[in-house]
């Protein structure tokens, strides 16, 4: 495998098939979609906070009063949504971080089937391409949610369509990757390295893999008979006798527009842990080595996250308590709901307890996993009474929901994302990153997330219900309209700081090399026994073997004994 | 609290939203001693185990019983919570209904963007509707059969407003022409979603009057946040007139439409 023939700039940066490579290109990809999920969010929040007013700048390039329309609120709302989910953390979490350090935690060479791995990416960028396109259909992009409820989805104009197709493309692609993950993590592992001598983040993305692959086909069936609603004229989730703005609707009818909600929810509960658990893994990483010392309880944390996995296929209808459903049925989901908080909670009580007896080194990616753990437990405890059916009736669809799960994937997920760019920098590119400015982005973000986050949950427990474009026309929402002002700027300020992180990544790469960005950390995982940056198509110099557990700080007479060493 | 609406939980003025807000109430002060716990230990092992020279990790095998206690303790109240509180409260509000000769019967229509309150006028029952004479242009938003049926000529529709007495069971019989959308009305701790090709029912009793709002909960199109209705709580006396106004409003709108009719021969 060693000597390489030479490959031309396109094999070796546009088709490539090195792991390594498509994983920056996944990275620089989701990097794009999250900016531009979060500048589609920017403007709907100066609608929200100052409605009627035109947004300034940049407002009259969308309407010619420079005012945001419903028509465009919804629009944003629904590709925010989409965007952020589909285009933008999962691309980051598996497609950049699970390529890029999946095989190097295994010590394999690269992934188990290279020319997938390739084609992945590109069908996710043809996705990507059909999302974007979809904002220039006639009516604009979808604009029926994230969620695409039917009927009103079937009803909507043609951007739904293109969001249908550019879903099959994004699905398709996960679920090639999601079989190269799983199949590297079990077949390529070096010697030696045993199932529970595996990094955490390498469990983190086996499970997330397994959901992926099981859950997404049933969605993607579904998109397809969407599609077939809307093009064909079949009518699966529309029921008959429809009248919309005084005319019948032209459909044959005797279909149930809850199906869609079965088949959609039974994805997208999965998806919020396909969302959360490469972002535990990347924390347990950075954790355990800047604490210096072995993560509390692995085992049991591995154990915690299988069934997590399994859990997650039951608890879906929690998203559709107010849908008409009986008593039995809503116990059943309330219980298993209940019954999946309690390995979230072993989880993170394992990250906490390791904190217990350690040499906490507050480095830059270190202050984001440490934020993420108060930030995940804010989103965790705030889903209690959401599952919990009786206090759901008040919380549901309002702002409650939308601060609970933003703070398990934004101030949650992204900062644990930002934190494992931080951590892998310096393998990735072989310089350090800026720490001051890295510092200034942290607090920046920090301070950020929680002014827009936490006064949702206020919003929300006033009674304002989710996707409004102007809520002021209600009394109830009147009240609690100046935490909109606050949370708009908080907003500009975590722009502001992701400035910072850009210019931070970016004119890094303009210093010189330095040797030391081998194994910067003092860690002991395989990646780092990797040249920097690793090597094209092959990564290690010579086949490795692993000797002990991924975290053997401080355990042995050295203060970091790592994985591939046989002496310890 | 005089005011209806604030920074926490609006004013309650359902019979069933006690125990509901009771639950919300108990929930959060749980969830803000968990974290508040959490938090002290948290801060004190990022203090305590600062890395600083002579400081070195202790990273000897341990085991602490407490967080096991603890979680067991979280999970055995989660218990309580779901068999003690929220299973009644649930099966009282969504199942245990009452029967349409106990309670006030109200048909709720949801469309874009309004919702079409239907009562059943002085027979006491529901003309019959049909989707083929909805006509936004006659008035007709749900197509009544004023025509043909003879219960359906003293039906009263109200767009977004809803009367009733308070201190009655009031069911709605709830369902939508389009898309979906969800009755939310906050200060009566009530919300549920309005299906198409589906009639669900709900029912409340409200303890105070005043006049509060309906709010849509489930994106149903470009008017979504249009889509705000209000409740009028009424005396009973109130009510009954509140009735007779609309009964004979009604009288003379359908005379003038006769009128209309015969012109045109
Ligand atoms: C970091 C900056 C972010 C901000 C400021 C933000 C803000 C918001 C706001 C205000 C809404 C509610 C809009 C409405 O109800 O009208 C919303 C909706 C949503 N957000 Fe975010 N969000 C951010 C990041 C994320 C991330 C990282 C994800 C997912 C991984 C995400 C997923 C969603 C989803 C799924 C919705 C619901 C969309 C819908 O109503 O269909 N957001 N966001
Ligand atoms: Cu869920
Ligand atoms: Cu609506």
């Amino acid at each position: 495998m060693s000597s390489h023939h030479e490959e031309g700039f396109i094999r070796k940066y546009i088709f490539s098939t090195d792991h390594k490579v498509i994983g920056i290109q996944y990275g620089l990809g989701a990097m794009f979609f999250l900016l531009m999920g979060f500048g589609l969010m920017l403007m709907m929040r100066w609608q929200i906070a100052f409605p009627g007013k035109s947004i300034p700048f940049i407002g009259k390039l969308l309407t010619q009063d420079g005012i945001l329309s419903p028509e465009l609120y919804n629009q944003f709302g629904a590709m925010h949504g989409t965007i952020m989910v589909f285009l933008g953390v999962v691309p980051m979490a598996v497609g950049a971080f699970g390529n890029y350090l999946l095989p190097l935690q295994v010590g394999a060479q690269d992934m188990a089937f290279p020319k997938l791995n390739m084609a992945s990416f590109w069908v996710f960028f043809v996705g990507g391409l059909v999302m974007l396109y979809s904002f220039l259909l006639p009516g604009g992009a979808a604009q029926s949610g994230w969620t695409s409820y039917p009927p009103l989805s079937n009803i909507a104009p043609a951007g739904q369509t293109a969001w249908l197709i550019g879903m099959v493309f994004l699905i398709t692609s996960s679920l090639l990757g999601s079989v190269n993950i799983i199949v590297t993590a079990v077949q390529l592992r070096v010697p030696g390295l045993s199932f529970f001598r595996l990094p955490f983040l390498v469990w983190a993305q086996l499970v997330t893999s397994f959901l992926l692959l099981l859950a997404f086909p049933p969605l993607e069936a579904a998109g397809v008979l969407q599609l077939m609603d809307r093009v064909f004229g079949t009518s699966f989730f529309m029921p008959s006798g429809l009248v919309v703005s005084g005319q019948a609707l032209e459909v044959s009818g005797g279909g149930n527009p809850l199906l869609w909600q079965h088949l959609f929810w039974f994805l997208a509960h999965p998806e919020v842990y396909v969302l959360i658990l490469p972002a535990l893994g990347i924390v347990a990483e950075i954790v355990a080595t800047n604490t210096r010392k072995p993560l509390y309880g692995y085992n049991t944390a591995v154990y915690a996250i299988i069934f997590l996995g399994f859990m997650s296929f039951i608890v879906w209808a929690h998203h559709m308590f107010m849908t008409g459903m009986g008593t039995g049925m809503s116990a059943f989901f309330q219980a298993t709901t209940m019954i999946i908080s309690i390995p979230s909670v072993i989880v993170l009580t394992v990250l906490l307890l390791t904190l217990w007896g350690a040499s906490i080194r507050f480095t830059v990616p270190m202050l984001f996993a440490l934020a993420f753990l108060p930030m995940f437990a804010i989103g965790g405890l705030t889903g209690l009474p959401l599952g919990l059916t009786a206090s759901d009736i008040y919380l549901h669809d309002t702002y409650y929901v939308i601060g609970h799960f933003h703070y398990v994937v934004a101030p949650g997920t992204l900062m644990a994302l930002m934190g494992g760019v931080y951590h892998w920098y310096p393998k990735i590119t072989g310089r350090m990153f800026n720490k001051t400015l890295g510092k200034l982005h942290f607090w920046g973000t920090f301070i950020g997330m929680n002014g827009i986050f936490a006064p949702m949950f206020f919003i929300g427990m006033a009674g304002v219900s989710r996707r409004l474009y102007d809520a002021t026309i209600y009394e109830m929402a009147r009240s609690v309209q100046p935490l909109n002002v606050i949370m708009t700027y908080s907003s500009w300020l975590l722009a502001a700081a992701q400035v910072l992180f850009l210019i931070n990544i970016f004119a890094s790469l303009r210093k010189p090399k330095e040797a030391a960005a081998d194994n910067p950390w003092e860690a002991t995982t395989l990646e780092w026994a990797a040249p920097t940056p690793p090597l094209p198509h092959q990564n290690f110099p010579e086949p490795l073997e692993a000797y002990r557990g991924p975290y053997e700080y401080n355990t042995t007479s050295r203060e970091f004994a790592p994985q591939h060493l046989q002496e310890a | 609290m005089n005011e209806p609406y604030g920074w926490w939980l609006p004013i309650n003025i359902s019979a069933n939203g006690a125990p509901i807000d009771q639950l919300i109430t108990t929930l959060h002060w749980f969830m803000v001693l968990l974290f508040i716990g959490w938090g002290i230990f948290f801060l004190y092992c990022l203090f305590r185990f600062r890395a600083r020279p002579g400081h070195q990790a202790d990273a000897s095998p341990k085991h602490f019983r407490l967080p096991t206690y603890l979680e067991v303790g979280v999970a055995l109240f989660e218990v309580f919570l779901l068999v003690f509180i929220s299973y009644p409260i649930w099966s009282k509000v969504k199942n245990d209904m009452p029967s349409d000769e106990e309670a006030m019967v109200v048909r709720v229509t949801a469309e874009q963007f309004a919702w079409n309150i239907h009562y059943a006028g002085k027979d006491g029952i529901f003309g019959q509707t049909s989707p083929d004479l909805i006509s936004p242009e006659d008035n007709n938003p749900i197509g009544l059969d004023r025509e043909n049926d003879p219960n359906a000529k003293d039906d009263i529709i109200s767009i977004n407003v809803m009367h009733f007495p308070v201190n009655k069971k009031v069911k709605v019989y709830l369902s939508s022409k389009d898309v979906i959308h969800s009755f939310g009305i906050p200060v009566m701790r009530v919300k549920q979603d309005a299906i198409p090709g589906t009639v669900i029912p709900v029912w409340f009793e409200a303890n105070k009057t005043g006049t509060f709002e309906i709010m849509c909960a489930q994106l149903c199109g470009v008017g979504h946040t249009r889509m705000r209705g209000e409740i009028h709580v009424d005396t009973e006396e109130e009510f009954q007139k509140w009735l007779q106004d609309e009964a004979q409003y009604l009288d003379e709108y359908s005379d003038a439409g006769q009128r209309e009719d015969d012109s045109d021969v």
